[in-house]
């Protein structure tokens, strides 16, 4: 098929070369967005059949062959799954801990990472690195003396465990906002000085509110961090009344198997809220996650 | 003259230095005690636990030398099961998720239409909660009822029975890992976008070739990203848990039986405190000998210059 291109005003006709290089431009650009869509499409199959699932009638979930879209709607599937296991419970536990666990991580790490980023002292340097040295430290090691320290005070089953050691801050949101504090310029805290502001005001009141985007990451990342957290709830919530939905969903495996409709239907009422949380906050997420990869 | 220099309102930058000490100290004490507390402590513990038999019988610990080391190296098939478990799973899932992380990363830097409809597809596995992706991917790999089956049946295959079969269940394992490594994604995405496109035509006035110009520009350039994602993978990838506890066990026939899966079987299923103790001591080391490992041979090849 010949493509007729006519000439635009004050400049010649193409070059059969030049026709060849715009034609390849479009076949590059045309694969490129195929392999995306295949791509998108396949990374989103899960999720679709997530929800597809929870709205299937059970005699539908059953059927083969397999049908990607369900033919009927059971709406009821969501309503079932809030009854089947105590779920407004779990629900309330995790966000419970995820609050709290935020709130500490927020306060903490903010107010640490001033003490590395914005005041001189002795030894500083040498602190940080140990700070840095920590992040390599696998959990599984803490893990067991912790829990036996905590079972000794008699925390398990509670989430003062879970969420008090978020109050002494963690090495990898300390080098976050560490790095994002180093950038505001010093001027404003000699400025502030000369003004006659003690070193806490300069922190609360310049450096707090100049380092909203690096609190907003880490709030960001504790809240997807705990809403998921398995393995801690796993460890110290062994009693049912305490368990954080990442525990609970398992209660729809009874011994005649899965209730998968009921199962997938909470699973995405567990899902949901970090996808609305994530369109709330897309920007500063993305941008937490560059400044993390930049700046490792 | 002499009182004016001493005035700290002279000095500006030395008095922050040696007159404030305790000011420095104040604001990172939060991280000293919760250090002592929840990281010296708890490591200065599990060594000592690791020499000893701890267990749900012996609630006070016995010192027994290296007699847990010992059993481990010489008496425990799963030890060795899970080791090289583990280094299957980090290494499969590195090379797999880099390739197609830098893969997708790179076409989404050619001012690709719809930017930001991709990058949330690529990121929402991120997203959704580990237990809940995990139950949907145990419903998806149902070899029966399941979707992944069901789409192979369209193109004329029988699929096995995934999360069930020694030969498939590890294999199902990295392919979700690749599925959830969206946060990998974004960090190469932002290394395409900062390298300057004037090194690009200044290749092409030199009649660079498509493929000289990834090698020599691009890679070297994404270097930092391909760093620093390579080296948390690892780190990441030898501790992880949960995907592997929720959808397998460690099983079929411990062809999943990671590291750490079966560190917390020995700690919290069999409650051998004290083995479980060494068993972590010695992923410890693992993981600290490699991590050297990767920052001697690495570190020195990443061009941060630009």
């Amino acid at each position: 098929m010949a493509v007729v291109q006519p000439a635009a005003p004050g400049r010649r006709a193409m070059t059969d070369e030049e026709r060849n290089y715009l034609l390849l431009q479009r076949l590059r650009s045309l694969i490129k967005h195929a392999v995306l869509i295949i791509f998108g499409i396949a990374f989103m199959l899960p999720f679709v059949w997530m929800i597809s699932s929870s709205v299937k009638p059970n005699i539908d979930i059953f059927e083969i062959p397999v049908r990607l879209l369900p033919k009927s709607l059971r709406l009821e599937n969501y309503i079932d799954a809030t009854e089947a296991i105590p779920f407004w419970q779990y629900l309330w536990n995790s966000t419970y801990y995820t609050i709290f666990a935020t709130i500490g991580s927020v306060l903490s790490n903010t107010f640490i990472a001033y003490g590395f980023a914005r005041v001189r002292w002795r030894g500083r340097n040498v602190v940080f690195i140990i700070v840095i040295a920590t992040m390599m430290l696998p959990f599984q090691v803490r893990m067991i003396p912790l829990y036996i320290l905590f079972a000794r005070i008699g925390w398990l089953n509670s989430f003062l465990p879970l969420i008090v050691p978020n109050f002494f801050g963690n090495a990898f949101y300390i080098f976050l906002m560490r790095q994002f504090m180093m950038t505001l310029p010093k001027e404003l805290d000699d400025a502030a000085r000369i003004d006659g502001a003690s070193e806490w005001g300069i922190f609360w009141r310049i450096a707090v509110p100049l380092s909203k985007p690096a609190i907003l990451t880490v709030a960001i990342f504790e809240i997807i961090h705990t809403w998921h957290d398995f393995i801690g709830p796993l460890v110290y919530l062994r009693h049912p009344t305490k368990y954080t939905l990442s525990i609970g969903l398992r209660l729809y495996f009874t011994q005649y198997g899965a209730e998968w409709g009921l199962l997938m239907a909470a699973a995405a009422m567990f899902t949901i809220p970090m996808v609305i949380f994530f369109f709330i906050a897309q920007r500063s997420f993305i941008e937490g996650i560059t400044l993390t990869g930049l700046k490792g | 003259m002499f009182k004016l220099r001493r005035d700290p309102a002279n000095q500006p930058n030395s008095w922050r230095t040696d007159n404030l000490p305790a000011w420095g100290l104040f604001f990172v004490s939060p991280w000293i005690i919760g250090f002592v507390a929840f990281t010296v402590y708890p490591f200065i513990a599990s060594l000592y636990y690791s020499f000893t038999n701890f267990n749900i019988i012996n609630l006070t610990p016995r010192w027994v030398g290296l007699d847990n080391y010992v059993e481990l190296f010489t008496a425990d098939p799963l030890f060795w099961t899970s080791i090289s478990n583990s280094i299957r799973y980090a290494a499969l899932l590195l090379v797999f998720a880099t390739v197609f992380d830098i893969f997708i990363a790179y076409l989404l830097s050619q001012n690709v239409k719809f930017l930001s409809i991709y990058r949330t597809i690529f990121f929402f596995p991120v997203l959704v909660p580990v237990v809940a992706a995990s139950l949907t991917w145990i419903w998806i790999l149902n070899p029966r009822f399941g979707l992944m089956n069901g789409l192979l049946e369209l193109i004329g295959i029988k699929g096995p029975n995934w999360l069930a079969s020694p030969d498939t269940a590890m294999y199902a394992l990295i392919f979700i890992g690749v599925w959830g490594s969206g946060r990998q994604v974004i960090v190469y995405l932002s290394g395409f976008n900062d390298i300057p496109r004037q090194l690009y035509e200044a290749a092409d006035i030199d009649g660079a070739s498509g493929l000289q110009k990834f090698w020599r520009i691009t890679l070297p350039l994404l270097s930092p990203q391909i760093f620093f994602n390579v080296v948390t993978l690892i780190i990441f990838s030898l501790q992880s848990f949960s995907e592997v506890y929720i959808m397998t066990q460690g099983g079929p026939a411990n062809s999943t039986l990671l590291y750490a899966v079966n560190l917390y079987n020995r700690a919290f299923r069999d409650y051998a405190m004290g083995y479980a103790s060494a068993l972590a001591w010695i992923m410890f080391l693992l993981i600290l000998g490699l991590t050297l490992i990767i920052f001697k041979f690495l570190a020195g090849r990443v061009i941060y210059e630009r």
